[in-house]
């Protein structure tokens, strides 16, 4: 490689950069949202980058659907202490005790379709005109066509076939009021860009992603946690397994692996010969082959 | 994702290599992006198994890799591409994105959206039918976005008998009408996307054919001269004023580099103000360089206090761009509504906000015939050349010199969408 030569990495980094500091200069008030798993670790890292040495100039948001392991719940206390950022964390469960939602019932119950309330309402309230998520476009069919500035109604509904063509670097942000973005600085990563810039640049992780033990119960293929939101159906028990988190979500239905990765290069091996997409371990988007595109088009991340 | 482990080394040392694809509804579009994802075995199981019982569940014998890239619902149903989507797969040698663009007439502007940011454009024909309008359209649209490396994929080759006669009929054919176009590089692959030909196995139907695979070409063209790395422009994005005990009079001017390189030293110059001074520092987070490149994003501080604000551009002292307010450019409407004649419009240019005027059409192109047209009235997907006038001096260059200074979007301030994609002639 010549000396001008920019690695992938880098060319990503560069351009996740640029997007996120289009977004404090053309909007008036953004949030991140940040939900402690690795794509918003690396998006919040991207952020201190863009604006160093000042600090990050909007808020995070964490939407905690009450279902989250306390690891996760640390570790964005402990970082957002040591960063000095400003954190709002909204519950879902509020908007279920004012009757906004419904909780879902029986086994697969899951909070994962309620946070949408729970994030609409958030943005609502802190009039945000603008929130930048961790999506990535390989991580699923509908995120494949989002742009990098995503324009939502005043109902937080997003249309696909009306979307702003989005040309060169230049971001269109403009909207009417009530009107908001989805932003997603990472569009462009892979699940293998992440881990191999998480490596590159030392970034820490929560252990969650690293093999631990842990108790367990395999339902439709998916290893769930042990956890008081999981009912055992008939026939189902829990067990000790060598496991780790591919992606970190709402307990109820994040899927765990059988893994023994113990270091970032483990892990980084293990996700070049996986076979398996991270979001294959997601029962949540497993319920129709249309999950996503519904979800997305409600307001949901 | 190949089955040979990843080196952690070799990775970091990757490249990273843009494409869009483009072809008409039945070329096959979906079914070489499938088989590039399949056979660089970038496909996961579950992705495999989905399209399988899809496969199964619409009576087809074989599995439809054209499945793998069909995103939205409408489209499933339609069974067409509505959208630019995009694809990522990595091979040991280098990552990819994939602007996937439908070929229809009426989305011309998908096509454009995708080759905007693209390094390569794959065209693909289809062998039986030889070059057709779209064809010519898809060619036209590579050149006008200065696409730098276009491959030209003749599809289907499987139903022509492998013929060499074939492709060399098409090879002339498009020279002859390319002859009228600005592409400094064209290749071209016989392929069977649905076979498997040359796309990135070496086929063992064409022993006539003495190139090299659609892969090899991805894999190895060289990609690091398509960035302007000699006119200096740094337009600055957002000014980085920490106030804190640390850096009580840190003044930052953060931004990502157009083209060219900057280093600790240089003598530079702010436009418009007219100011010059010289650098003092480049960051990048923690980091300090001594120098940076495009397209890298950095912040940088300089020797002298100068009021710099967003929208300014940082340039050499002796290499400095075009300022003026009377533009010409290429456009492609993507707009609903027509384009107005005397209408006003904002306008955004690198991290410029103004407003223009529509004061000339000079031409419109018929992209069937690339001829010059007299009819006047620009509609969705029309490409052509007008005249505006902005209402503060825009610091530019020629889109030919350079894609990001010299390219332009039109707002309509009704509605907001983004009506106009234009290149600075």
């Amino acid at each position: 490689m010549n000396k001008f030569n920019i690695t992938h990495l880098r060319e990503l980094e560069a351009e996740s950069i640029f997007v996120i500091r289009e977004v404090a200069a053309q909007f008036e008030n953004p949030v991140m949202l940040f939900s402690g798993g690795k794509d918003s670790i690396v998006m919040f890292y991207l952020a201190r980058k863009a604006f160093w040495p000042a600090k990050v100039p909007f808020p995070l948001m964490h939407i905690d659907t009450g279902h989250n392991f306390q690891e996760t719940l640390d570790f964005r206390d402990n970082l957002m202490q040591e960063t000095g950022t400003n954190l709002i964390v909204k519950y879902v469960q509020d908007s279920i005790d004012q009757g906004k939602v419904a909780e879902e019932t029986g086994p697969n119950a899951s909070r994962n379709k309620a946070q949408t309330v729970t994030l609409l309402d958030g943005l609502e309230e802190g009039k945000f005109d603008c929130a930048m998520g961790g999506g990535r476009r390989d991580e699923e069919k509908a995120r494949a066509k989002e742009r990098f500035f995503s324009h939502r109604d005043e109902f937080g509904q997003w249309d696909p076939k009306n979307q702003r063509p989005e040309l060169w670097n230049i971001f269109n942000g403009r909207k009417n009021i009530g009107e908001h973005f989805r932003v997603f600085p990472i569009s462009n990563w892979t699940e293998m860009d992440i881990w191999q810039y998480i490596l590159l640049e030392n970034i820490p992780l929560p252990s969650l992603y690293f093999t631990h033990e842990r108790y367990v119960v395999e339902r439709d293929g998916t290893l769930l946690a042990k956890s008081p939101y999981i009912k055992l159906k008939d026939g189902e028990k829990w067990q000790k397994q060598i496991v780790r988190f591919r992606t970190i979500g709402d307990m109820t239905c994040t899927g765990a692996v059988n893994s023994k990765a113990n270091t970032l290069e483990d892990i980084i091996n293990e996700v070049a010969s996986t076979r398996i997409t991270e979001r294959g371990g997601r029962a949540d988007d497993k319920r129709s082959e249309a999950a996503m595109e519904d979800r997305k088009k409600e307001g949901y991340f | 994702m190949s089955e040979e482990k990843f080196s952690t080394k070799g990775y970091l040392d990757m490249e990273l290599l843009r494409f869009t694809t483009a072809g008409s509804v039945d070329d096959g579009k979906s079914t070489l992006i499938g088989r590039l994802l399949y056979d660089s075995k970038a496909i996961f199981e579950d992705q495999l198994e989905a399209i399988e019982a899809t496969s199964k569940k619409a009576g087809k014998d074989q599995v439809d890799l054209a499945l793998l890239t069909d995103g939205l619902r409408a489209e499933r149903e339609q069974g067409i591409t509505i959208d630019v989507a995009y694809r990522y797969f990595a091979t040991p040698k280098r990552k990819f994105i994939i602007a996937d663009t439908p070929g229809h007439v009426q989305y011309t502007r998908n096509m454009v959206t995708g080759a905007s940011t693209a390094n390569l454009a794959i065209i693909l024909v289809d062998a039986r039918h030889g070059v057709i309008e779209q064809t010519i359209r898809h060619a036209f649209i590579a050149s006008l976005l200065q696409i730098p490396h276009i491959v030209i994929c003749v599809n289907k080759m499987d139903l022509v008998d492998y013929s060499e006669e074939v492709f060399e009929n098409i090879k002339k054919q498009f020279m002859n009408f390319s002859a009228k176009l600005d592409l400094p590089d064209v290749r071209f692959v016989p392929i069977s996307a649905l076979k498997g030909d040359n796309v990135v196995n070496e086929s063992k139907n064409m022993s006539w054919y003495q190139g090299t695979t659609l892969m090899y070409i991805l894999e190895n063209i060289y990609i690091s001269s398509d960035v302007n790395l000699i006119d200096t422009r740094f337009p600055v994005q957002y000014v980085i004023r920490p106030q804190n005990k640390e850096f009580p009079d840190f003044r930052g001017f953060a931004g990502r580099l157009a083209s060219g390189t900057l280093k600790v030293g240089d003598e530079i110059k702010v436009l418009p103000s007219g100011f010059t001074s010289t650098i003092k520092s480049i960051h990048l987070f923690k980091e300090e360089l001594t120098k940076a490149y495009a397209p890298q994003s950095i912040t940088i501080t300089l020797n002298d206090e100068i009021d710099i604000s967003r929208g300014d551009m940082i340039v050499r002292t002796n290499n400095t761009p075009k300022i003026s307010q009377d533009i010409d450019i290429m456009i492609c409407w993507l707009g609903n509504e027509p384009m107005q004649l005397n209408g006003k419009y904002a306008l955004k240019h690198t991290s410029n906000d103004v407003r223009c005027l529509i004061k000339e059409i000079v031409y419109k192109v018929d992209i069937n015939t690339l001829e010059r047209t007299n009819d006047k009235s620009f509609k969705m997907n029309d490409i052509g050349r007008i005249k505006i006038r902005t209402t503060k001096p825009l610091f530019f260059d020629s889109y030919r010199k350079n894609r990001i200074t010299g390219s332009v979007i039109l707002i309509d301030e009704a509605t907001n969408n983004t009506v106009c994609a234009g290149m600075i002639i």
